[in-house]
């Protein structure tokens, strides 16, 4: 009998994990299509846009200028050690582009930006306003999940974008201004090792990561449980599910790149 | 207009609602009545479809709400308003904004009409100084104002009250149940009020309906409910501790 209640139990327990990652899957389907087909929202699109790319540069920059820094800052002894100081800038950009610029922006997004958007869709679950929309005649998934989802896959390659330039003027100004390497050098020997490539599949990823973001952010906020503690948990699992998702994600597509 | 029949709800292993039935009539204004978490606002989610039931039918002019096709239940949706407990107005717009919103969202009214609109259902609820004025601005009884004028607003045929008096002082209490009564005989609404209100919503509705363990016990006027010898009824209206109403 034991057993069989365990088989009970952990079958209960499969079907409704099964049937979590089927809403989970649903959700991002719906999101794409209305993405996808007019009436698009254009509005609450710049004003997301706005909210999740322009407000977010402060701690985009912050973050890039201390990690070009630290990347000069170890890469410069090693590099010294075989007497390949000059490939510097190509260590730092190359780094930068293809891997921290899109990973580090994407993380700093999840929080800042990313934990506000569960919290205003639970609330709005919590207070009846999403209900309300329903009432009112208009799609919820429209309204709240689609801007988000466009505004992410447009800023995100921005954001990536400007935490790469500020990171590598980091750079410079640690292995240039401050250890004396040759600015030519950092910069010369940058222009020989980067490719189109690298640029655009830093862009991809960004692209991509925007949509890991957007998805379960919105999708954590729309199903919260009621109350201050549903709200909080759902919160807290958006950022840590967007943040594993996106680095387990950045895994699959640099070994599909490479 | 609505009639539920035999409806059943459960979550997990408990019934909430167990066999409910009502009939509402055109332009008649009913209160819904009952104890904390008997499952007077589910039933009233279920008239718009926004929780289905386990079994049982919700009818509106003869048409099963639970079953119809999305475009139908869209049409349906726009002839009916809800008010609820919250307000659910949106924090991020004005009072303006708010009232405005299912009008630029659904219409194709012009900036001009919308404002006249607007304005002038402002003016119903007394509140047209606050259009620029945020919901964190405002007090409950202005929220609900403002939530009774964004119902208003779409021109619905039947309103739904979902207890929108709740945690307002007795003088703001009176003041909305006269605007929704006034409402309602200026515009001939079919509507259910879902209220603990007792006695002062006995002025302002045609019927009471008593939910008392996941079934209506009653529906019949305020002066027969309030000379009821039912002790349900009896316990409930006058507010007794002892009785066969166990208080949770």
């Amino acid at each position: 009998m034991k057993i069989i209640q365990w088989i009970t139990a952990w079958g209960s327990w499969l079907v409704e994990r099964l049937s979590g990652l089927g809403k989970f899957a649903l959700f991002l389907c719906a999101a794409v299509v209305y993405s996808l087909t007019p009436p698009i929202k254009t509005d609450r699109i710049i004003k997301q846009l706005w909210f999740i790319g322009w407000k977010s540069l402060p701690v985009i920059s912050l973050t890039a200028i201390f990690t070009g820094m630290v990347l000069a800052l170890q890469g410069h002894p090693t590099l010294r050690r075989v007497g390949s100081e000059a490939f510097l800038g190509p260590l730092v950009a190359l780094s930068l582009i293809r891997e921290l610029g899109p990973v580090l922006s994407a993380l700093m997004v999840t929080g800042r930006a990313g934990s506000s958007i569960t919290a205003e869709i639970g609330i709005m679950r919590t207070n009846d306003q999403i209900d309300a929309l329903h009432l009112m005649g208009l799609n919820p998934l429209r309204y709240l999940v689609t801007p988000n989802l466009l505004a992410m896959v447009i800023a995100m390659p921005l954001l990536a974008a400007v935490f790469d330039v500020i990171a590598i003027f980091g750079g410079y100004l640690l292995g240039v201004r401050v250890l004396g390497l040759n600015a030519g050098a950092y910069f010369g020997e940058m222009n020989n090792y980067v490719v189109v490539r690298d640029i655009l599949n830093g862009v991809y990823k960004s692209m991509s990561f925007g949509i890991i973001i957007a998805w379960v952010c919105c999708f954590k906020g729309y199903y919260s449980r009621f109350g201050a503690e549903g709200v909080s948990a759902a919160t807290t699992q958006a950022v840590v599910n967007a943040s594993v998702l996106v680095l387990v994600w950045d895994y699959l597509l640099t070994s599909f790149i490479s | 207009m609505i009639r539920i029949e035999n409806l059943w709800k459960s979550f997990d292993s408990q019934e909430v609602l167990r066999g409910v039935s009502l009939h509402v009539k055109p332009g008649e204004f009913i209160a819904l009545v009952g104890m904390s978490g008997c499952g007077k606002s589910l039933l009233l989610r279920h008239l718009v479809r926004l929780i289905r039931p386990d079994q049982g039918r919700v009818l509106v002019d003869g048409h099963d709400v639970g079953t119809m096709p999305q475009k139908e239940l869209e049409a349906l949706r726009s002839r009916i308003g809800y008010v609820f407990q919250s307000g659910a107005l949106f924090d991020s717009m004005s009072v303006f904004d708010n009232v405005a919103f299912p009008l630029r969202e659904k219409t194709r009214m012009g900036e001009t009409q919308i404002r006249q609109k607007v304005m002038e259902e402002l003016d119903q609820v007394g509140l047209k100084d606050a259009e620029h004025k945020y919901p964190a601005q405002l007090s409950g009884g202005m929220l609900k104002r403002v939530a009774l004028a964004r119902t208003l607003v779409r021109a619905p045929e039947i309103i739904l009250f979902d207890e929108p008096t709740t945690g307002l002082d007795p003088i703001v209490v009176n003041s909305i149940l006269q605007l929704f009564d006034s409402v309602h005989r200026r515009l001939n609404l079919t509507g259910i009020l879902v209220s603990h209100e007792i006695p002062e919503i006995f002025g302002i509705v045609q019927k009471i309906a008593m939910l008392h363990e996941g079934s209506i016990v009653a529906v019949e006027t305020p002066e027969t409910i309030c000379a009821s010898p039912n002790p349900v009824i009896d316990q409930f209206v006058n507010g007794k501790p002892e009785g066969p109403i166990k208080v949770r």
